[in-house]
């Protein structure tokens, strides 16, 4: 036979039984040719070019869903950031004014994406890790509003690289950006702040089509949580070593899968295939959970001493099994670790195995941060810039992507539910000790230096 | 043309008439069988086709085995070869 019956069965169960899916299918689509010094002009600009160019995205997905028998569970729409549009008009407006461009903008963006029927669009974003200029301060003052009215707008904000430093007072703006999206807590989860953001991340809501990137171009994120439990289950009495070599193996087959698809879809839609995400991407669903994965490789909760380790060893492999699969790899690629959206993460918190602390501690080897991470809605927004200056500080000095996505709502030992592949999550205690003296001397932290690192 | 072909799973509870229904199917849509394995475990019925489509549109007969499968009472499943070819050869 052309395969082994093991073979058609191994893929037959990782995805009718494991869970294999392909997360993600993201038309990254540049904007940068609907500037214009009228805001109506941009809105329909935009609002053309995404209906234009993304109008058979949701079609050919599903066509190759069902060719190949593997879901793609999400086609969404990354775009340029909207601040370098923003930029264009903003100049003699109000801030006032400026919002309600911004707003509308967004709208425009929503609408677009209601109309090709994909359920996310990214791009909502701004590049500050620098500075601020007047585009990205009104779209940055817009968010909140922006967020509250649409759907399927997500945001995101760049403050920090490891070519710059973190830019402090754009650190403290988010702070209190977060706090007043927060009012209706799912704002939350559609808005990340970053550090070294990737220009062609599929996932979102970080997604947004970076500089240097092709006019339109395909990036896809992938699956699997449940596919490496299986294989770690399997090699119960594996040493370490032997274990990662499993896991490199099995991680080579879900990136193929994603290459397959990826290819594709950008073949027919006539655009180019930019590259896979290896990110192992969990879900709500039971089983199908990274922080399952490091406690079947012998943690009795992930969070415990040992959960560092063992999730750097499971991101390595992840990576190289991935990295042979597929030509192009990019985006935040790691293992992501979102509390409420993965089931094990937060079963950890319920039980006390992981905190705030340890999650931080992890995000320094995997990505991308910290992820859709509940806390007391009375965290006060320095608090909050505090958290994401720690976490922003891991990503420069370590030059890789690292995020947050923080939800202030609740109190703690509540469950704030969100619904969908958000999920649902107890509220995290944050530390009791102040830090607003230091986040608010503002300015911003210099590049760490390269070198002499010993 | 470069030749396409599908890989068909065939899994349920074991019954005469499950063979004969599937390859009507594919006679009717001029879909040559390449290789067929069929074991049964414990009553449970499982067999693997690998058929050359000949031009045939996979949805048509994806649509078209869902029916006979319904009827039959077993699950069918139609991928086009290229996913097994991705995740098992290098």
């Amino acid at each position: 036979m052309l395969f082994s019956t093991e073979e058609i069965l191994e893929t037959i169960r990782m995805i009718a039984v494991e869970n294999l899916d392909i997360r993600t299918v993201t038309l990254g689509i540049n904007l940068q040719g609907c500037a214009s010094d009228d805001v109506d002009v941009v809105s329909q600009r935009i609002h053309d070019k995404i209906v234009t160019t993304a109008n058979q995205l949701v079609p050919e997905a599903d066509s190759i869903e069902s060719k190949y028998g593997i879901p793609i569970v999400n086609k969404r729409v990354a775009v340029t950031p909207i601040a370098t549009l923003i930029d264009a008009f903003v100049a003699n407006m109000s801030e006032d004014d400026a919002t309600v461009a911004g707003v509308q903008i967004a709208k425009s963006m929503d609408s677009a994406a209601k109309f090709v029927g994909i359920d996310f669009i990214g791009g909502y974003s701004a590049m500050v890790h620098k500075g601020f200029t007047g585009g990205s301060t009104a779209l940055i003052n817009s968010i909140p509003k922006a967020l509250t009215e649409t759907e399927t707008v997500c945001s995101s904000v760049n403050v920090a690289s490891t070519k710059s430093g973190i830019n402090m007072d754009a650190v403290i703006k988010m702070g209190k950006i977060i706090k007043s999206a927060s009012k209706k807590p799912i704002n939350c989860a559609k808005l990340v702040t970053f550090a070294n953001a990737p220009p062609d991340n599929p996932f979102m809501a970080g997604a947004f089509h970076g500089s240097g990137e092709p006019e339109a171009v395909i990036n896809v994120g992938i699956s699997g949580p449940g596919v490496i439990r299986s294989v770690v289950e399997q090699a119960e009495n594996s040493d370490l070593g032997t274990l990662a070599e499993s896991i490199k193996r099995t991680a080579f087959k879900i990136a193929r899968v994603g290459e397959l698809v990826g290819r594709e879809i950008a073949s027919r839609l006539g655009v180019k295939f930019g590259i896979i995400d290896l990110s192992l991407a969990p879900s709500p669903i039971r089983g199908d959970s990274v922080a399952n994965i490091l406690e079947a490789m012998g943690l009795e909760r992930c969070g415990t001493h040992g959960s560092t380790a063992a999730l750097s060893l499971l991101t390595d492999a992840v990576k190289k099994g991935g990295a042979m699969a597929s030509s192009y790899v990019g985006g935040l690629s790691g293992a992501f670790i979102p509390v409420s959206e993965d089931y094990g993460m937060a079963k950890a918190v319920e039980v006390g195995a992981i905190n705030l602390d340890k999650l931080e501690a992890m995000t320094s080897v995997c990505s991308v941060g910290l992820d859709m991470v509940v806390v007391p809605k009375d965290t006060t927004s320095e608090t909050i810039s505090a958290i994401i200056a720690d976490e922003c500080a891991i990503g420069v000095v370590n030059n890789k992507a690292t995020g947050v996505r923080i939800i202030p709502a609740g109190k703690e030992g509540d469950y704030v539910e969100f619904g969908g592949l958000l999920g649902r999550s107890p509220v995290l205690s944050v530390g009791k000790f102040h830090s607003e003296k230091f986040v608010l001397r503002g300015g911003r932290i210099p590049a760490p230096i390269q070198s002499l690192t010993g | 043309m470069e030749k396409e072909r599908a890989v068909i799973t065939v899994n349920g509870a074991d019954h005469p008439g499950i063979i004969a229904t599937i390859t009507n199917v594919l006679a009717d849509m001029n879909i040559n069988i390449e290789d067929l394995s069929q074991t049964v475990l414990q009553d449970l019925f499982t067999m693997i086709m690998i058929v050359d489509l000949r031009g045939a549109d996979i949805t048509e007969l994806q649509g078209k085995l869902n029916k006979a499968g319904a009827k039959q009472g077993v699950r069918i499943t139609v991928q086009h070869e290229n996913i097994f070819k991705y995740m098992h050869r290098v």
